[in-house]
């Protein structure tokens, strides 16, 4: 017991690098399979990062602005998931919550007339709104009649998705049955000055609320009396009621805030990447990729931002890839052998140890052979 | 006589901690050998050496004379180590049987020959008296049954050393009569056994030899029959250790918590308290005894709102509190020391300094206008931990999960008495405590009683109810069937009382 209790914090960063470096490892053995170099898929890794292209020499600065597009909504579904899980509860619905906030967005940018300085936030605002009382139904129905949230979230996805499709396509009138009209300028992230600065890529201003919202999770949850009573009712229930906690207040609150989390993601999609409402044909992922990227970042705010960039890169760097003769299927192959890895916790940690057993014995025995004088 | 089991000079190590230190245990066939130490001592990491689950630092381990290595518990299963683990390692909706062959299962073309396997069983449990039924269900037999599985688990894997990690915890008074019975026949069967325990009375009633462990280190090994329960005391505490507790008479008040006709439900949706009525006086200790089972869980919940009272009253100087919630409860004086410290009392992912403001988190110092005060929160736990000498390897940051259960309880302890309720209901304060803990814990009982509280303790080991009490209820049945005077009354009248044969006037 103690050897698993001590240092825990240190492993806690050490586990999921440990499984990002396994994952790359074995992404690169699938590349050396099929014939390939894997320095090509580090060589598009590192342009993805950083806009350089080692082998050509070249710089292109829209990598860099499409990474972070990339990242953006994948790091709020992960706050999104992880928020819900430090509170004990699974959360799988942070897709439908961010379809619901990608509709009210989009309501609020077709019906509200203003000054862009009041409509983008009251656009962000209505996304937070709409996603968490998409999330808070899960968290009632399991507070007050014990439903399980994992079946009402993935059940409420499907919801989501066709009360967005019937909105989009009967109440705002669509364009060619995919899209509503065009928003209002006044509507938009959008921004020629990024775009410009990044070779025309579509980064937008929706970096801001996102850097505001890795803040905001890890302010409530590490600093706030309220995140302290969120915790303990993640860790322990019966303690928490105990202690006069108000449990089942305190999910429904924790699911709200989540639903907020990937309401928020659904906004800065629509007035960000695009500039219009859409109707989907299925859901896009964002949700799985939140609960892959909460599992990686360890359910912290630094581990989600860092895991969303990470898997962020992992995206942008697929057109990279595949110019350079590599299958963008890599990237997910990675993806999916990291989330393994994270998941293989317990092995990833007998791994460590070994490997920090071995590297003491090899002190020790150096120590003894300096004492004996050699 | 030849050593089955020699464990020389083992030394481990933990980050902070050497748990064990030059440590030396020696085992003869055919013995019951036991290991004294309070919590903590070392006594479980020991074990968990000869069981493969640790390796030492250095030392040397024979068994049967001949040196062995220990790397797994396979290893140790091939030795013919076997271990009774103090939370029993059983599936719950599997047979006796189809438990003790897991792994091992007899084979009839594809699938498993259960009927050979319960004969098997069978056998085993006539030739060494080990009562069970090999068709029935885990869920559904008693802790001391399902203890005596896993000991029939062992001998079907043929081990010849049993080692038993705190067997009486669980167990009722009778149950532990029968345990000790089972002991004696293993060992006329030629098995040998490690107990590992810290109650004097078994060791003293059952065991040849004894180990005593301190803080890690070896303090000697004496023959039973030559030392007495003091001395033995006296070398796992480290001092002189008070059994009976030391207390003027007491001086009630006036009538702090008055429980009236309360009736509330059990988990099996029928009243398991029925109509209960007790007083209790500022300056007095209640104690509250009754067979596991009774409506004790039921009460102590009730009364501090974790269960729902279906009708009657609780009044806390005066006021009811039977509908508030339990925050407002606590606001009103109410204090509660919880039956199970793992699941009520503490949140063992978080640190002791976490712990230590469970209930007042969100009011200052702690928290200004919903922020934490993490300085503050420290400061609250380093005064604490010195005031009740509470160790913890990493002081205010340290996992409640990674301390010992004696300083766990006493982290509750200091929790709760600081924050200084009038009426204070304390569960099972000592359970699987060490002897110094309990003295101690004893002392802080009923230093709170002379300050002027008023105390419910509730508890299942009546020695304990006798000792720290001034008035006693007896619980049988969800209803109190007498209250007496603690000096007046002894072992055998609350025996016949807990048993539901015998009425006292209330």
């Amino acid at each position: 017991m103690a050897d698993i209790g001590a240092g825990s914090k240190s492993r806690k960063v050490l586990v999921p690098l440990a499984a990002v470096a396994l994952g790359f490892v074995l992404g690169s053995l699938v590349i050396l399979i099929t014939g390939r170099s894997p320095l090509l898929m580090f060589n598009a890794i590192i342009q993805g990062v950083t806009g350089f292209n080692i082998m050509s020499g070249s710089f292109n600065p829209r990598h860099i602005g499409e990474l972070v597009v990339q990242a953006m909504p994948i790091i709020l579904t992960g706050l999104c998931v992880g928020f819900a899980f430090r509170t004990g509860l699974f959360n799988i619905g942070a897709e439908g919550q961010l379809m619901m906030g990608a509709l009210a967005a989009t309501a609020v940018a077709l019906t509200v007339r203003a000054p862009a300085a009041i409509h983008v936030p009251l656009i962000l605002l209505a996304g937070m709104v709409a996603g968490g009382l998409w999330g808070a139904i899960p968290g009632f129905l399991k507070a007050r009649f014990n439903v399980h949230e994992v079946v009402v979230t993935i059940m409420l996805n499907y919801t989501a998705l066709h009360v967005n499709n019937y909105t989009i396509l009967n109440v705002f009138g669509s364009v060619d049955r995919v899209k509503t009209a065009d928003f209002p300028a006044s509507a938009l992230l959008k921004s020629p000055f990024l775009a410009g600065i990044t070779n025309g890529s579509r980064l937008n201003w929706g970096f801001i609320p996102v850097a505001l919202a890795v803040l905001a999770f890890w302010f409530i949850l590490e600093k706030t009396s309220f995140g302290y009573s969120l915790r303990a009712v993640g860790f322990n229930k019966d303690a928490a009621k105990y202690a006069g906690m108000k449990v089942e207040r305190n999910m429904v609150l924790s699911m709200i805030i989540a639903g907020a989390f990937a309401g928020l993601a659904g906004a800065v999609i629509t007035t960000g990447t695009f500039s219009f409402g859409r109707a989907l044909p299925a859901a896009e992922g964002y949700g799985f990729d939140g609960i892959a990227v909460a599992l990686v970042g360890m359910n912290h705010a630094p581990g989600i931002l860092l895991a969303g960039l990470l898997f962020g890169v992992l995206k942008s760097a697929g057109p990279l890839m595949q110019s350079a003769g590599i299958p963008r299927e890599i990237g997910g192959i990675i993806q999916a052998s990291i989330v393994m890895f994270v998941a293989m916790k317990l092995g990833i940690e007998r791994l460590l140890i070994l490997l920090r057993g071995r590297r003491a014995k090899a002190a020790v025995e150096g120590a003894v052979a300096e004492e004996a004088g050699v | 006589m030849a050593y089955i089991i020699e464990m020389l000079n083992i030394t481990k190590d933990f980050p902070g901690i050497r748990a064990n230190d030059d440590v030396t245990l020696q085992v003869e066939k055919g013995a019951i050998h036991a290991l004294l130490g309070e919590n903590g001592a070392g006594k479980s990491t020991l074990m968990s050496i000869l069981f493969g689950l640790y390796k030492p630092e250095s030392g040397r381990i024979m068994i049967r004379g001949r040196e062995v290595k220990v790397t797994d518990p396979n290893v140790a299963n091939e030795l013919g180590i076997g271990m009774v683990h103090q939370h029993f390692k059983l599936v719950h909706n599997f047979t006796v049987t189809e438990n003790i062959v897991l792994g091992l299962e007899p084979r009839k073309g594809l699938t498993v020959d259960i009927d050979s396997a319960s004969k098997k069983v069978a056998e085993l449990s006539k030739l060494y008296g080990l009562a069970v039924d090999p068709h029935a269900k885990i869920e559904d037999i008693s802790v001391g049954m399902q203890q005596r599985v896993e000991i029939l688990k062992m001998l079907y894997r043929d081990a010849e050393i049993l080692i038993f990690d705190e067997p009486t915890a669980v167990l009722t008074p009778q149950e532990i009569r029968e345990l000790i019975a089972i002991m004696r026949r293993l060992v006329e069967e030629g098995k040998t056994i490690l107990l590992i325990t810290h109650k004097l009375k078994e060791i003293k009633e059952v065991a040849d030899r004894c180990t005593v462990l301190r803080r890690g280190k070896l303090i000697g090994t004496v023959e039973v029959k030559d030392a007495s329960e003091a001395t033995m005391a006296e070398m796992m505490v480290g001092r002189e250790v008070s059994f009976s507790v030391d207390k003027a008479e007491a001086k009630p008040g006036e009538t702090v918590l008055e429980i009236k006709d309360l009736c509330v439900k059990n988990a099996k949706d029928v009243l398991g308290v029925k109509n209960l009525s007790l007083q209790l006086k500022r300056g007095e200790i209640l104690g509250l005894c009754g067979i596991d089972g009774n409506g004790q869980t039921e009460l102590i919940q009730a009364l501090t709102g974790l269960a729902k009272i279906e009708s009657g009253s609780v009044l806390v100087r005066g006021e009811d509190i039977a509908k508030l919630p339990v925050r407002q409860r606590l606001d009103r004086g109410l204090g509660h020391i919880p039956e199970d410290r793992h699941r009520h009392g503490l949140v063992l992912d978080f640190r002791l300094d976490e712990n230590m403001v469970l209930h007042s988190y969100g009011k200052p110092p702690f928290a200004n206008y919903g922020v934490l005060n993490f300085e503050a929160i420290r400061e609250n736990a380093e005064r604490l931990i010195k005031e009740f000498d509470v160790r913890a390897g990493k002081g205010p940051a340290t996992e409640a999960r990674s301390m010992s259960g004696g300083n766990q309880q006493k982290a509750i302890l200091a929790r709760e008495i600081d924050r200084s309720p009038e009426a204070f209901i304390i569960a099972q304060p000592t359970r699987g405590l060490d002897v110094g803990a309990i003295e101690y814990i004893h002392k802080r009982i009923v230093a709170e009683r002379d300050k002027g509280k008023a105390i419910l303790l509730v508890s299942l080991e009546l020695d304990e109810i006798l000792d720290v009490s001034d008035r006693i209820a007896v619980i049988y049945g969800g209803e109190i069937v007498g209250v007496v005077d603690a000096k007046e009354t002894d072992e055998n009248e609350l025996g016949l009382m807990m048993s539901g044969s015998l009425r006292k006037a209330v």
